[in-house]
C-alpha cells in the first residue's frame, strides 16, 4: 500500500504533526472572558459599568477598612489617630468585644462557660447534621447537650438540669415499655412520667452540687442572646411544627381546629406583638410578685411563631406526596403512627427542607427584635449601652457592619449546611 | 397618642396589683437593693461603661436615693426600660422608681397615675444648624428644610413655633436619632429640631462639633424628672427629698469634698446642718438614718458636681447650666427649705 504512490508524490509526511497550542483567542483565560465577559456588545458594556462599579465600591470601602484604627479609647481619640483620613473606628469592637458576644453583665470571671457551651454545640449538633458519618452512640451526647448547656450558661447547682436530665431518660424508658400497645399510649405514657419527673426536680433540687456562679436570665445578652433564641427555638419549633402541620390534617375535628386556630392566629399576628405581650401584659396576668423568666417567656413566644410557619411548610411538604404514598402505607398494615413516622415524613421533610431553612434563618435574624423589649441582644447592645456611651457615640458602620458580618456567617453557613442535606438526601433519579 | 391610652388603661389594671404592696421603702430595705428604671442608653443620662457599670446623670439620681435609703450607692438593680415599657415597668412594681429623662405631663401625672417627685433637669426642644448658614436665631429659619423625628410631640411643637411666627419650612421625617444625625450630616436638612440635650449629645459625636449651632431658642418646655407610683407617698417624699438634698448641698456649698468635714459636727449654718443631720430629726421623719443626705451628697457629689461629671462643659457633651443653674445664678432650681 505504501509504495502505491511512492513515484507519482514527491514527499509523503510519514510523522504526525505535533499538537499545536490553540489560538491565543481560544484559550484559558482570554477565551474564558471572551465567552463569558464580553460574548456580545451589550454583554461587554455591562462588564465594563460592572467593573467601574466596584471599583468605587473598593476604592471607598478598601482605605476606610485597611486604614482603621484598633485601638482607641473613644471615637474622638481615633479621630485624632486620623488626622481627618478616611479609616474605620473599629477600636469599639476591641473595647466593647466581651459586651458584643456576652453582654454588659455577664460576670467576666464566666467568660469560658458560654464560650465552650458555644463550642460545645458543634460536638452536640454534628451527630445530627451528618448522621451517615458519625456513629450514632455520638446521639447521646447531643441528648445530653441542652441540659449540660443550661447548666453552664445560667449555672447554679447542677442538680435540677440532671433530674430533668433523668425524667426524659424515664419518659424515653417509659414510652419504650408501651410502645407495643400503640404510639398514642406510649407517648402519653411517656408525657406523664416526664411531668411527674419535673415536679419531682422542683421539690428536690435545692442539693448544692457542683455550683457554678448564677447568672440571671436579665444579665443575659450580646450575641450569645441571639444564638441562645435561635437554638432552642428552631430546635422546638421544629418538632412542634411537624406535631401542628399532622394536626391540620388530622380527621379529629377537635385536634384539627385547635392546630388551625393556633396556626393561623398566630401567623396572622407579628412577632412584634407577641413579644411585647410577652414582656409587658404577662406580667399582669400572673399573680404580683412572682417572676415568669423574661427569656423563657420570649422563647415561649418565638417557639410558637415559627412553629407556625413551619407547620405550613411541611404542611406543604405533606401535600406535594402522591396519594399513592399514603395508600402504600395503609395497604402495608402500618397504623398512622408507623405510617407517618417510616413512609410519609421522611419523605414530606425532605421536601421541606429549604422551606425550614427558610423560616430558621429568618427565625434566628428575628431574634434581634428582643431589642425593642430592653433586652440587650446584640443590636440592642449597640444601639443602647455602647452608642449612648459618650465614648462611642456616632460610631455606627463599624458596629453594625460587624452585627451583619456575624449574622451572615451564621445564615449563609445554614444555607450552605441545607444545600449539602438536600444533595446527600436526593436519592430519587432525575 | 393611642400607645399611651392604652399604656395608660394597663396601668389602671396593674395599679391594683400594684397598690398591695405600697410600702415600696420597707421592700426596698427588705431586699436591700433599690430597682431603678432608667434608659436602655443615652448619652450623658444613662449607659453602662466598658466595665458593665453603670454611669450617667440620671443614674446618679438612682445612686443617691440607693445610699440614702441603703447606705450603698452600688446597691441599685438597673432595669434598663424604653419609651414603651418603662410605665407598665413602673406600674407592675418592676422597679421601685424611674429615672430616665420622662417629661413631666399632666396626663403621666394625672391619669397614669404617677408621682413626679421633681425635676432634675429642665430641656426643651431646640434647633442645630451648621455654622455655615450664618443664622443666628431661629426666627431666620423660614423656608428652611427641618430633620424632625415623627411621631413625638417635637413634631407639634415645632409646627406650632412656625406657625406663630407666620414662617414656612419643609419637614424631612425621620425615624431615630441616629439617622437624623446622618441626614443632617449629608445635608438633606438645614435644621435639625429635638431636645436640646440630645442636640448637644449629637453634635459631641460629630467629627467636627464646631462647625455646627445650637440657636439660643427653646420653643418647648420639657422638663425631665424621677417619678414613682401613686399612693405611696413616704417613698415619694424619700424620692423627691433626696433629689432636692442634691439640689439644696449645691446652693448651700456643700460638695463630696467638703461634706465629710462639715458633717462631722454641727457648724455655723442651721440649715446645713439640719441637711446633714447634725441638728435635728430630718431623717427620722423619712424614716431614714440622720445621715441620709450626706450618703445621698456623697455618692456622686451634689447636683452640679452630677452635672459637671456627666453633662457639663468639660465633658464632650458640654451642655450650659442654662435654666438647670440655681435660682440664686438665674436659673430654675430651687429646692425647699431643709426645715
Amino acid at each position: 500500500m505504501s509504495d502505491t504512490h511512492a513515484e507519482s508524490v514527491a514527499y509523503v509526511r510519514d510523522t504526525m504533526l505535533p499538537e499545536t497550542p490553540p489560538p491565543a483567542a481560544e484559550t484559558g483565560v482570554t477565551k474564558w472572558m471572551k465567552q463569558n465577559l464580553f460574548a456580545t456588545i451589550p454583554n461587554s458594556v455591562l462588564t465594563v459599568a460592572a467593573i467601574v462599579v466596584i471599583y468605587f465600591l473598593l476604592a471607598a470601602t478598601l482605605p476606610w477598612i485597611l486604614n482603621g484604627i484598633w485601638n482607641a479609647t473613644s471615637i474622638r481619640e481615633c479621630r485624632e489617630i486620623l488626622e481627618g483620613a478616611t479609616g474605620g473606628c473599629f477600636a469599639v469592637l476591641s473595647d466593647r468585644w466581651n459586651q458584643l458576644l456576652f453582654g454588659f453583665k455577664y460576670p467576666s470571671t464566666e467568660y469560658w462557660r458560654p464560650a465552650l457551651a458555644f463550642l460545645l454545640l458543634f460536638v452536640a449538633a454534628a451527630p445530627v447534621m451528618f448522621f451517615k458519618y458519625l456513629p450514632r452512640q455520638l446521639l447521646l451526647f447531643t441528648g445530653v447537650y441542652p441540659f449540660l448547656a443550661f447548666w453552664l450558661i445560667w449555672g447554679g447547682s447542677i442538680v435540677p438540669p440532671l433530674l430533668l436530665l433523668l425524667g426524659f431518660v424515664a419518659a424515653y424508658v417509659a414510652f419504650k415499655a408501651l410502645e407495643k400497645r400503640g404510639f398514642g399510649v406510649a407517648a402519653l405514657g411517656g408525657l406523664g412520667v416526664l411531668i411527674v419527673a419535673i415536679i419531682l426536680a422542683g421539690s428536690i433540687g435545692k442539693i448544692e452540687v457542683l455550683r457554678l456562679e448564677q447568672v440571671q436570665s436579665r444579665d443575659m445578652g450580646g450575641f450569645m442572646l441571639n444564638m441562645i433564641l435561635g437554638t432552642v427555638c428552631v430546635s422546638l419549633s421544629i418538632p412542634i411544627g411537624i406535631a401542628l402541620a399532622l394536626g391540620r390534617q388530622s380527621d379529629m375535628p377537635i385536634i384539627k381546629w385547635i392546630c388551625v386556630v393556633f396556626i393561623e392566629f398566630i401567623r396572622g399576628v407579628p412577632l412584634i406583638t407577641l413579644l411585647f405581650v410577652a414582656n409587658v401584659v404577662l406580667a399582669y396576668f400572673l399573680p404580683p410578685g412572682t417572676t415568669f423568666d423574661l427569656i423563657i417567656r420570649v422563647i415561649i413566644m418565638i417557639t410558637a411563631f415559627a412553629s407556625a410557619y413551619i407547620a405550613e411548610v411541611i404542611r406543604g411538604g405533606l401535600a406535594a406526596l402522591p396519594r399513592g404514598q399514603y395508600e402504600a402505607g395503609d395497604s402495608l398494615g402500618l397504623d398512622y403512627a408507623q405510617a407517618m413516622r417510616l413512609i410519609i415524613l421522611p419523605q414530606a421533610l425532605k421536601i421541606s427542607i429549604p422551606g425550614i431553612v427558610n423560616v430558621a434563618v429568618g427565625l434566628f435574624k428575628d431574634t434581634t427584635l428582643v431589642s425593642v423589649i430592653s433586652m440587650f441582644d446584640l443590636v440592642g447592645m449597640i444601639r443602647g449601652p455602647i452608642l449612648a456611651s459618650t465614648d462611642w457615640n456616632g460610631v455606627y458602620w463599624e458596629l453594625f457592619g460587624f452585627a451583619a458580618l456575624l449574622f451572615f456567617v451564621v445564615c449563609y453557613g445554614v444555607s450552605q449546611y441545607s444545600q449539602w442535606l438536600e444533595r446527600e438526601l436526593n436519592t430519587d433519579h432525575r | 397618642m393611642k400607645k399611651s391610652v392604652f399604656l395608660g388603661a394597663l396601668t389602671v389594671a396593674g395599679l391594683t396589683a400594684g397598690a398591695a404592696a405600697a410600702a415600696t421603702l420597707d421592700d426596698v430595705k427588705a431586699r436591700g437593693t433599690l430597682n431603678c428604671g432608667v434608659t436602655t442608653g443615652l448619652v450623658g443620662f444613662a449607659a453602662p461603661d466598658s466595665n458593665g457599670n453603670w454611669d450617667g446623670f440620671d443614674v446618679g439620681v438612682c445612686r443617691a436615693v440607693a445610699a440614702a435609703v441603703l447606705g450603698d450607692p452600688q446597691a441599685v438593680e438597673f432595669v434598663p426600660t424604653t419609651g414603651k415599657t418603662r410605665f407598665t415597668a413602673l406600674a407592675s412594681g418592676e422597679i421601685d422608681m424611674l429615672a430616665r429623662n420622662t417629661t413631666w405631663t399632666f396626663s403621666r401625672d394625672v391619669d397614669l397615675k404617677f408621682e413626679f417627685v421633681g425635676v432634675n433637669y429642665y430641656d426643651g426642644q431646640g434647633f442645630m444648624v451648621p455654622k455655615e448658614l450664618g443664622v443666628s436665631s431661629a426666627k431666620d429659619l423660614d423656608g428652611a428644610t427641618v430633620c424632625i423625628q415623627t411621631g413625638t410631640t417635637t413634631e407639634l411643637n415645632l409646627a406650632d413655633y412656625f406657625r406663630k411666627n407666620s414662617m414656612n419650612y419643609e419637614p424631612v421625617p425621620i425615624e431615630t436619632n441616629a439617622e437624623a444625625q446622618q441626614q443632617y450630616l449629608a445635608g438633606a436638612c438645614d435644621v435639625y429640631t429635638t431636645d436640646a440635650s440630645g442636640l448637644a449629645a449629637t453634635r459631641a459625636a460629630f467629627e467636627d462639633p464646631s462647625a455646627h449651632v445650637l440657636l439660643p431658642e427653646i420653643v418647648s418646655k420639657e422638663p425631665l424628672g424621677p417619678l414613682v407610683r401613686h399612693g405611696d407617698n413616704e417613698w415619694g417624699d424619700v424620692v423627691r427629698w433626696t433629689l432636692n438634698a442634691l439640689i439644696a448641698a449645691e446652693e448651700l456649698g456643700v460638695t463630696s469634698a467638703n461634706i465629710a468635714d462639715m458633717a462631722s459636727a454641727a457648724g455655723d449654718s442651721p440649715e446645713i446642718n439640719r441637711l446633714l443631720g447634725t441638728e435635728g430629726n430630718l431623717g427620722e421623719m423619712l424614716g431614714l438614718e440622720a445621715d441620709w443626705a450626706v450618703k445621698a451628697i456623697s455618692a456622686g457629689g451634689n447636683y452640679g458636681e452630677l452635672f459637671e461629671k456627666n453633662i457639663g462643659e468639660t465633658t464632650p457633651i458640654g451642655l450650659a447650666r442654662g435654666l438647670n443653674a440655681q435660682w440664686t445664678d438665674g436659673g430654675l432650681l430651687y429646692s425647699p427649705p431643709f426645715r
